[in-house]
């Protein structure tokens, strides 16, 4: 019933140049997708800014959404800059209810959310 | 568009996480015929979602035994989500969750589906059956707040 969760782990560069890391999740992020979404996180952590693209994902719930609120705790721990973009602008309001904008900058696009950080 | 005012469509999933979808596509295909807003249609997808997710998780422990109950009725100008479980239902109001809080590891990370649902509906109450037998979330959205 639940699209398996898939997250990919590219490279990018933002505007000076600098090396940033983007976790491309498709499918739903959901109460299962624990591992992977964590999983891939931790293939990141500690090692600079990193963006988090959601164009691919169709239904994240709250259950999906503690688990970005786990990556910005990581994120936070250390200093390390996250920035999100590709929500639809349903999520973007639900990410914005809940807080999570305060921690992470919610973008339109890729470039966008590259420049920010 | 088909009228659908007055009528009622009930649907049983099983409590087993995932199928709130089912719920939510159908509330979503309701809502459509309805004229509801692309946005308000989100809206309630993800208010009938979160849910359903209490209803199986908490209210029937994913005891898969046991169903949800999911009905949508349409009047007017509102529809109308009931969503029913075997549990005994809410003892504590939804709170806004503090996200500060939460990245610092002093509130739970999880715990924002009956703030959603209550940020996303027109309407949200939870009710406890009088006799014990369960307990329902009634969800109420409006046309009206297409113009707001």
């Amino acid at each position: 019933m639940q699209t398996e969760t898939r997250a990919t782990i590219d490279r990018t560069s933002g505007p000076n140049g600098a090396s940033i890391a983007v976790l491309r999740f498709s499918g739903d992020i959901s109460s299962a997708s624990k591992e992977p979404v964590l999983g891939a996180w931790q293939n990141v952590a500690g090692s600079g800014p990193v963006l988090l693209d959601f164009s691919k994902v169709d239904y994240i719930n709250s259950s999906g959404i503690a688990l970005i609120i786990q990556i910005l705790m990581e994120a936070d721990k250390t200093g390390q800059k996250v920035a999100a973009f590709g929500l639809s602008p349903h999520f973007q309001k639900v990410f914005t209810m809940v807080g999570i904008g305060k921690y992470a900058g919610l973008h339109k696009d890729e470039a966008t959310a590259a420049a920010s950080l | 568009m088909v009228e659908t005012t007055g009528t009622s469509v009930e649907v049983r999933i099983p409590s087993r996480l995932g199928f709130e979808k089912v719920a939510m596509a159908t509330a979503a295909s309701v809502a459509r015929l309805k004229g509801f807003s692309d946005e308000r249609i989100e809206d309630l997808k993800t208010a009938v979602a979160e849910a359903c997710i209490n209803a199986i998780e908490h209210g029937n422990q994913l005891n898969e035994k046991l169903s949800v109950g999911v009905i949508l009725s349409t009047r007017a100008d509102e529809l109308e989500v009931k969503v029913m479980d075997n549990g005994a239902g809410i003892s504590k109001p939804p709170h806004k969750p503090d996200i500060d809080r939460k990245v610092h590891g002093e509130e739970d990370a999880r715990g924002m589906g009956m703030f959603l649902i209550q940020a996303l509906v027109d309407e949200a109450e939870w009710v406890r059956d009088s006799k014990g037998k369960g307990s329902y979330v009634r969800l109420v959205i409006r046309l009206d707040k297409e113009n707001e």
